[in-house]
């Protein structure tokens, strides 16, 4: 119960994209259409539940006992860049067809900062590894439905006249705002 | 062959022309989240350009030695190190600001500003260029910054820089310090900054095409009331 509790709390209330701003040149950039959206969802998720594992292994394997913890930065974002290189392999053997609906959005997950951040935050709560894991899987989950509503929505907008000035990014933002409001509804569903 | 432009060009053209916000549209998680307050704004800004300016120096420095193919990986472990310098800095001599800051002060290693500037700029230009323009990107950067965070800090709290300013009957906008007032006070100031642009380059079309007509002494078109 109390980890179902942690991933509704990732995923809804404290939303990555909508509440904590982690996340939001991929949910600009590649919001624009449905399936797209859903996609860059499903890696971003799959890469992080890797990168809360890992990094949280690194952390309380190497860097604590070492003293090391000024390396925090570096060895997580190196670890972040190797582990999406690796995924990318990986996938590229196993299975084609995931290989292509995946392939571009996976090198653009390095620069994610909703990947870094969920590291960080993981270290910085002090999260246990099964925690962590279920805070990425909420973390993830968040991401993705944050992007897909916005997608359906962005796909709604192409047809409407949006003044001139305001198409594209600024529209985008104005959305956004209006998808937070309504995300603040379900804040103090968790006490 | 492209055109040299001066120095001082090299570090106003972050200004405005391509200004890291507006035009460039990087580096929006810390302009959308830290912005609750100025002072915040003002931090991260000069926290973001310390890394900016530091990391496209070392990086137009090395350039020639750094093999195209592991480019970004060593860019990556150069904007680590400054990130790491800045991040325990603020942490041991402002550690209430590092607070409200949060995460973001690490997560300037992601912010997509710096790797773009690294990738675009410094990589391909001589370390004073890059000195001044990363300057001037740091610059217009704090510039949007300190705009979005005064605009919720009057409206939010009332307060600049911690000082009241509105009349006491003043009710907050509470809206403006949450996470809904950031996109929507983002979104309408860079309409805003679109349509200013826009009126400005119509005004020079008609203004060239009046000039045009009265030296050429065109017939005039004929408009129907």
């Amino acid at each position: 119960m109390e980890f179902f509790l942690l991933f509704i709390s990732a995923a809804i209330i404290n939303n990555f994209v909508l509440s904590m701003f982690l996340g939001i040149c991929p949910f600009i950039g590649v919001s624009n259409k449905f399936s797209s959206a859903l996609s860059m969802g499903m890696a971003t998720t799959f890469v992080m539940v890797i990168t809360a594992v890992v990094s949280w292994l690194i952390w309380h394997l190497i860097l604590i006992p070492n003293g090391l913890e000024f390396l925090q930065i570096p060895s997580f974002i190196l670890v972040i860049a190797s582990l999406v290189q690796f995924v990318e392999m990986f996938i590229k053997k196993v299975s084609q067809p995931i290989y292509r609906a995946l392939g571009i959005f996976l090198p653009l997950i390095t620069t994610n900062c909703a990947i870094l951040g969920l590291a960080l935050l993981i270290a910085m709560k002090d999260y246990t590894f099964i925690e962590g894991i279920f805070f990425s899987l909420g973390a993830g989950a968040g991401f993705t439905l944050a992007l897909i509503l916005m997608a359906g929505i962005r796909e709604e907008l192409e047809l409407a006249d949006v003044p001139k000035p305001f198409r594209g990014a600024p529209i985008t933002l104005i959305v956004a705002g209006l998808l937070a409001l309504a995300f603040m509804g379900f804040a103090g569903m968790i006490s | 062959m492209k055109k040299q432009v001066t120095l001082l060009k090299e570090y106003t053209k972050g200004l405005w022309e391509i200004n890291p916000v507006f035009k460039q549209v990087l580096g929006m998680c810390p302009t959308l989240a830290v912005t609750v307050s100025a002072i915040n704004g003002i931090a991260m800004a000069l926290a973001t350009t310390f890394v900016l300016v530091l990391s496209s120096l070392i990086i137009s420095i090395i350039r020639k030695l750094i093999p195209p193919q592991v480019r970004i990986a060593s860019y990556i472990v150069i904007i680590a190190t400054f990130v790491t310098i800045a991040d325990l800095v603020m942490k041991a001599q402002f550690p209430e600001l590092s607070k409200s800051l949060g995460p973001f002060i690490p997560l300037i290693v992601v912010n997509c500003l710096i790797l773009g500037r690294a990738e675009a700029f410094a990589s391909k230009n001589t370390p004073v260029r890059a000195l001044f323009d990363s300057l001037g990107n740091g610059t217009g950067f704090l510039i949007v910054l300190f705009i979005i965070g005064s605009i919720r800090e009057i409206l939010g709290s009332g307060t600049i820089l911690g000082f009241h300013i509105m009349p006491l009957t003043f009710e907050p906008w509470l809206i403006m310090i949450l996470p809904a007032g950031a996109f929507l006070t983002l979104g309408l100031l860079m309409g805003l900054a679109n349509f200013y642009v826009d009126h400005k380059k119509n005004k020079e079309r008609e203004s060239i095409i009046e000039k045009f007509r009265s030296s050429k002494q065109l017939p005039t078109i004929e408009t129907e009331a």
